[in-house]
């Protein structure tokens, strides 16, 4: 790397991997109104109505990978971000202006601060043994 | 509970419910392995302010103003039926990432522990800190090839863990395993909530 000084002061560490611009994509915005919305396991679905939205030009290609891979099978926050390669920081922004539009649906069935039932961790638990 | 636009139009799509194990343990532990052995896995990145504490070690001179970098995890997923899908998380070995840990943790239906007899101590700081914030969690004794195995119990006495903690031995490599092992923190998250 020491033949290349400029690509060598970009490289941050092997753990940490480049130091990199993503927030580019969303014109420099860190955080989303909808954030406390968007846990990693939050599931994101698109309604049938996006179909004529993904023309819309002011939306850029990632919003509408997301919208894209939203409307085919719900999708959680984490799956999004590692499909489409971005950071979770920035899929957040995305899925905040889609949000905004009313062209996705957030929805986070057991709240943060709680465990789900009985039920549904019998049903984990079964799930698992079956696997 | 629905935000944004509530009309479905759409009502063949199950929306699943979601929960999230984390796996955590020391560098070099088995995470990735664990994760792998019973789901389909993935890099995921997150992109993080570089915190004071790791300034000592990473030089990034020339690049000051430029104080993000991202981070990889890795991700699985385990879909448990068409409504039910469990995300596993395991969470970057490196102590400074562990402001990530925070995140990750809200919500966390409990966590695996994985630990390596001959270096337990890169669990201290896991344990440690599922045991302040109370999230279930079950520690996981990776059983390498040529470690000394230990009982159970002389694992639970060098660890100082509650009673109630369960400890495993098992093969991250191993799918069956593995499921034992989470089977485990769901169990013990479940009498952990029973006790309120």
């Amino acid at each position: 790397m020491s033949g290349d000084p400029e690509r060598a002061a970009r490289w941050f560490d092997d753990a940490a991997g480049p130091v990199v611009r993503p927030y580019a994509m969303t014109r420099g915005r860190t955080r989303s109104a909808a954030e406390d919305k968007l846990d990693l396991i939050a599931v994101v679905v698109a309604d049938s109505a996006t179909h004529r939205t993904v023309a819309d030009q002011t939306l850029s290609p990632e919003h509408i990978d997301i919208v894209e891979l939203s409307r085919d099978s719900p999708q959680s926050v984490a799956e999004l971000a590692a499909e489409l390669d971005l950071p979770i920081g920035v899929i957040r922004v995305l899925i905040g202006d889609l949000l905004h539009a009313a062209l996705v649906r957030v929805s986070r069935p057991v709240p943060p601060a709680e465990l789900p039932d009985e039920r549904i961790l019998r049903e984990v638990i079964n799930g698992l043994r079956a696997l | 509970m629905g935000y944004g636009h509530s009309d479905l139009g759409r009502p063949h799509i199950v929306e699943p419910v979601t929960l999230k194990i984390l796996v955590a343990g020391g560098f070099g532990v088995g995470k990735t392995t664990l994760v792998g052995a019973v789901s389909e896995i993935r890099p995921l990145r997150t992109e993080e302010i570089l915190t004071e504490a790791g300034r000592p070690v990473d030089d990034i001179a020339g690049v000051e103003s430029k104080t993000t970098t991202t981070v990889a995890m890795d991700f699985g997923r385990i879909t448990l039926r068409e409504d039910l899908v469990l995300y596993l998380f395991g969470t970057p070995g490196q102590d400074r990432f562990w402001f990530l840990w925070d995140e990750l943790a809200t919500g966390a239906l409990g966590a695996v522990v994985l630990a390596d007899t001959r270096r337990l101590e890169d669990c201290f700081a896991a344990i440690d800190y599922f045991e302040r914030r109370d999230i279930a969690f079950t520690v996981a004794v990776n059983c390498f090839e040529g470690a000394d195995r230990y009982p159970e119990d002389s694992v639970r006495d060098a660890l100082d863990l509650d009673p109630g903690t369960p400890v495993v031995l098992c093969d991250a490599r191993e799918r069956e395993s593995a499921k034992h092992v989470l089977i485990s923190v769901v169990e013990h998250a479940m009498l952990a909530s029973a006790r309120g």
